[in-house]
């Protein structure tokens, strides 16, 4: 008996399937993390903001001031364990040679008490050129903040152009940031 | 049974109220009608933190923020498209407990149907299939019904 083409349907639904799982698990073990949240805000302009200072004698953080650098926005708090992980490689990576003069680098104190932000400074050391409180936590809304740590690249002309969710590991500053940063300065 | 009555009174209140409401009393509006469509939109609104509750019914930081920014939004005479659309220019379509219907989101809405309708089709042809070759069957012939006797009678006597 000649075998009708509906015979072979399971089969061809059965390799697409296996074509699809096989994607999936290529895409995870190159790090595309199923529960990440994709962002909206990318390749979008960065939203207005003007934030008191956190250290008095210092300026706050306000959106007027980020064009002409590339910037990178970092939502952090003294509360957050995973921001402690992170502030060190922060204060290292503003410290290495060609960083700090084509990277500006603005810190956020999210949703935190002032004092406590500041004494998380004079504790771990202050990489930031600018510093602002958001202790309502309205301009992490405005970013799509909804955990920290969280850090946006914005490009020259204030485009957010990469966010991180979650705390920097070295290999995402050397791998991912400096890239980034190399290829946006040009 | 006093007893069992009192645990099946208390499993019933437990299981018929509105579950575990996180909204506090003072994000409550004055206006009891704002307040109704700011509950009706939070309901749909995902946390962002807990990702399978509403904000309405979380107890995290960033979901009572929710809840104040969006009664701020409708006091400041934002409409519920509006107020919704806020959230989703900052935080996406997955800000939505309930996804909008759009080209990327059409497998999504269309799938369970269509599979059922591939399903239901499989299993129609499948049936007609099977009903068709059964059908050409045509009545013993009489060599065969002679056959079908003696073998029934073997069967008696042996």
């Amino acid at each position: 008996m000649m075998r009708r083409w509906t015979t072979f349907v399971p089969f061809a639904v059965f390799a697409v399937l296996v074509a699809f799982f096989g994607w999936r698990l290529v895409l995870i073990t190159r790090g595309d993390a199923p529960n990440l949240i994709p962002s909206v805000m990318i390749d979008k302009p960065a939203p207005g903001f003007d934030l008191p200072p956190l250290v008095l004698d210092r300026p706050g953080a306000a959106s007027d001031a980020l064009s002409g650098k590339v910037t990178l926005i970092n939502f952090f708090s003294s509360w957050c364990i995973p921001c402690r992980a992170e502030h060190p490689l922060l204060v290292d990576m503003m410290n290495r040679d060609g960083v700090k003069g084509r990277l500006r680098l603005v810190g956020i104190d999210y949703k935190d008490k002032p004092e406590d932000g500041r004494g998380w400074l004079a504790r771990l050391g202050d990489p930031y050129d600018a510093l602002g409180m958001d202790r309502d936590g309205r301009v992490g809304i405005d970013f799509g903040v909804y955990g920290v740590p969280e850090s946006y690249l914005i490009d020259r002309q204030g485009r957010i152009r990469y966010k991180q969710v979650g705390p920097f590991t070295p290999e995402d500053i050397q791998e991912k940031l400096l890239p980034l940063l190399a290829e946006l300065s040009k | 049974m006093k007893v069992a009555g009192l645990i099946f009174a208390v499993v019933l209140a437990v299981m018929s109220g509105p579950v575990a409401w996180a909204v506090q009393p003072d994000e409550v509006l004055k206006d009891p009608a704002l307040e109704a469509r700011a509950r009706a939109l939070g309901r749909d609104l995902r946390c962002l933190v807990c990702q399978n509750q509403s904000i309405d019914d979380s107890d995290a930081d960033l979901a009572r923020d929710l809840r104040l920014l969006l009664r701020q939004r409708l006091l400041a005479g934002d409409s519920d498209d509006q107020a919704r659309q806020y959230l989703v220019d900052r935080y996406g379509d997955y800000v939505l407990l309930r996804p909008p219907f759009k080209a990327t989101t059409l497998v999504l809405w269309l799938g369970p149907g269509g599979l059922l309708l591939g399903g239901i089709w499989a299993a129609v042809v499948f049936y007609r299939r099977r009903a068709a070759s059964a059908a050409p069957q045509t009545a013993l012939s009489e060599a065969e019904q002679v056959r079908v006797k003696r073998l029934l009678s073997n069967d008696r006597e042996g």
